[in-house]
């Protein structure tokens, strides 16, 4: 069934394969492996007399096809709502697609060979050249057609094809692609999860897979020639990780991380409602960060409040041209929508230091990180940053936005910034398109720079969001990408957590708002003396936002000032991060067993 | 009756996957027979491989052909979908 090398060493060496997350969770299993590669019958030639039964054959099949796939539609759109059933909808169009079947029965009258051959050439012919097209939402879609090719392919062969109706015991999928009918077919109890060879994050496996929230790793290129049947695989759904044939080791840890997410599943559940609270009724807003408006959904299942931090460049990568206007509206609009009545902080584009965009042509730096970025490459392309700016405005109509200018490092950058933002406020309104007139504009607080003038910058800026990951890097001059230094990356460094107080004091006496974004914000142990701070806003990615809920609630924050003020008395990061650890498992202990 | 018409395509992403999809199924409520022409290449307007194959992106213009007794609605519903700027909603 499956293709590849049979031939492996006797001993099974564990082996880690890195994909695209598609959807969250751990599983452990053996595997199942989806073969689609025999489904061709050999090639044969026909007789002038068989072509009219072959033609019928052909429309007998389609109908039948047809049948199951308006089963298939109903089912899902039961089990999973209207809007997933849709998909459907497209397999039909290409089902009924009056080129194709004609296509078909003028080749087949031409070549004289058997339908299922004539019907694959024809398939194949589609799919090469929609493989070139330039739009991914185009090549994504390519899964429909093939999708719907196969379910015909395996109507006219017949017989037995392993499909995933055959699975029956617990098992983990391995394919080259899934098609969402497969994916659809599968039941939460015999699927644990699944892995394939290609597909995106916006491809409709991935998107499926997280509605039937069934852990998957999409993007894993030749996984299907690395398995065999009857090998364990661990699959992190969360970080986009598999490994075969993992050792003792690697199970013990992963069923631990297993069962602590399993745990968190149950308090999320417990905690959603809950107002973010401390036990003295402070309250503290946790929002959560997002990179495509896909991730809305976990925002909101995760109980989280807004977003907090919107990364608007993966708008930009992965593509030759520069997203429109109102390819950008469209996205911003639509995560503004669903998360309204709660804001969500967009950052402008953050391009330079670790992310190159292609298409805009920025050189690569000597020191990336201190580089032509951000900001800085926003200011000097007005063209690029005007049309996100507009976009963003148009957005503000359809929900609470809140604008962010990444790697501020003083107030004049800030204001030239603004400058921009008013031209395009004006283009709007000369053509009299609508836009929240009051929309708050920030500045991302993570140059030393600008944390040591905040006093300045909160009085022209409506809120702070502390980006914490570049502050640590700047402050203490450690490449965050260089894997010899990682030990001095150091949250808990005193130079740090004076650097984000002086902040946040800044922004309290001018009355804004000062939230945190980073990994910081997702790491439990310096919760406490935050919230002691008296930051306004965690944003963290979205599956640690109930874990922050619980320590909130489980503080006071009297306590919490206490013991801010006795972790800044102290001189070193190792004496902060054991003192925030031993307090942690004091204030709140179920949170820092798990950890 | 024919008409025959140039349209200048102004879809938010083109004609592509969802608006081909959109374009196909109000082509399909139509008897007429219906063409779409782009640089010499001409489609069926109700075949959702034609459409896709022409990857006609916003601002491609195009020559939209309709054949038939319900040519002036169908030619009328079609041109404005191709002129909308926003991207349908399926």
């Amino acid at each position: 069934m499956q293709k590849g090398k049979k031939d492996k060493g006797k001993e099974k060496k564990q082996l880690q394969l890195r994909g695209i997350p598609a959807a969250p969770g751990i599983t452990i299993g053996k595997v199942y492996i989806v073969g689609v590669e025999d489904l061709l019958p050999p090639e044969r030639n026909i007789t002038e007399q068989e072509v009219p039964s072959e033609i019928s054959r052909f429309k007998k099949v389609l109908e039948s096809t047809r049948k199951e796939i308006i089963n298939i539609e109903k089912k899902i759109s039961k089990e999973m709502g209207v809007e997933q059933g849709k998909i459907f909808s497209a397999h039909l169009l290409v089902l009924d697609d009056p080129v194709l079947s004609e296509e078909v029965v003028t080749r087949i009258r031409k070549k004289k060979k058997n339908i299922e051959t004539i019907f694959a050439e024809v398939l194949n012919k589609y799919v090469s050249v929609l493989s070139e097209a330039r739009d991914e939402y185009l090549r994504d879609r390519i899964s429909d057609i093939t999708d719907v090719g196969k379910r015909i392919l395996r109507n006219l062969i017949g017989g037995d094809t392993r499909g995933i109706e055959g699975l029956i015991d617990r098992s983990i999928v391995i394919a080259y692609d899934l098609a969402p009918s497969d994916t659809a077919m599968m039941h939460k109890g015999s699927v644990l999860g699944f892995a394939t060879d290609i597909g995106g994050r916006t491809s409709h496996t991935a998107i499926m897979a997280k509605s039937l929230e069934i852990p998957a790793v999409v993007g894993l290129e030749n996984i299907t020639d690395i398995v065999m049947p009857g090998d364990t695989v661990i699959l992190d759904g969360f970080h986009g990780i598999v490994i075969v044939n993992p050792t003792k080791r690697f199970i013990d840890q992963y069923e631990k991380e297993k069962k602590k997410h399993e745990h968190l599943e149950k308090q999320l559940i417990d905690l959603k409602f809950l107002p973010s609270e401390t036990l003295d009724k402070r309250k503290i807003i946790l929002a959560g960060n997002i990179e495509l408006p896909e991730d809305v959904a976990s925002v909101i299942s995760h109980g989280a409040e807004g977003v907090g931090l919107y990364r608007t460049e993966y708008f930009f990568m992965n593509r030759k041209d520069l997203p429109t206007e109102e390819e950008q509206f469209n996205a911003y609009r639509s995560v503004a929508a669903r998360i309204k009545p709660h804001p969500v902080t967009i950052r402008t584009l953050d391009v330079g230091g670790d992310k190159f965009l292609s298409q805009l042509d920025v050189p690569k730096d000597m020191n990336p990180f201190l580089g032509w970025r951000a900001i800085r490459f926003c200011l000097a392309r007005p063209d690029v940053f005007k049309t996100q700016l507009k976009a963003i405005l148009r957005a503000s109509a359809f929900g609470k936005l809140r604008l962010m200018y990444p790697m501020i490092s003083g107030i004049e950058e800030f204001r030239k910034a603004n400058v921009v933002l008013e031209e395009a406020k004006s283009e709007l309104r000369k053509k009299n398109i609508e836009f929240d007139k009051d929309m708050p504009v920030g500045a991302m607080i993570e140059v030393p720079s600008a944390a040591l003038t905040s006093d300045a910058l909160a009085k022209e800026a409506d809120f702070f969001s502390i980006g914490t990951n570049d502050l640590i890097q700047y402050s203490l001059a450690v490449d965050r990408v260089n894997e010899k230094i990682a030990y001095l990356y150091e949250p808990t460094h005193p130079a740090v957590l004076n650097l984000i107080r002086m902040t946040i004091n800044n922004g309290h006496k001018e009355n804004i708002p000062v939230g945190l974004c980073g990994e910081v914000s997702g790491d439990i142990a310096l919760a406490i003396i935050l919230i002691g701070m008296g930051l306004d806003e965690f944003s963290s990615s979205p599956i640690a936002v109930p874990e922050l809920k619980k320590v909130i609630r489980s503080v006071s924050f009297l306590d919490a000032q206490k013991v801010t003020e006795e972790a800044l008395k102290m001189t070193t990061g190792t004496e902060i991060l054991n003192y925030a650890k031993a307090k942690l498992m004091e204030m709140v202990p179920d949170i820092a067993l798990m950890n | 009756m024919i008409i025959k018409k140039e349209v200048i395509v102004r879809n938010g992403s083109g004609l592509h996957a969802r608006p081909a999809a959109m374009f196909v199924q109000i082509a399909n409520k139509y008897s007429s027979v219906i063409k779409i022409v782009k640089d010499g290449q001409e489609v069926n307007g109700k075949s959702i491989m034609g459409i896709l194959m022409l990857a006609a992106e916003k601002g491609a213009r195009v020559v939209l052909t309709v054949d038939g007794v319900d040519a002036e609605a169908a030619a009328q519903e079609l041109e404005t979908f191709l002129l909308k700027e926003k991207d349908p909603e399926m």
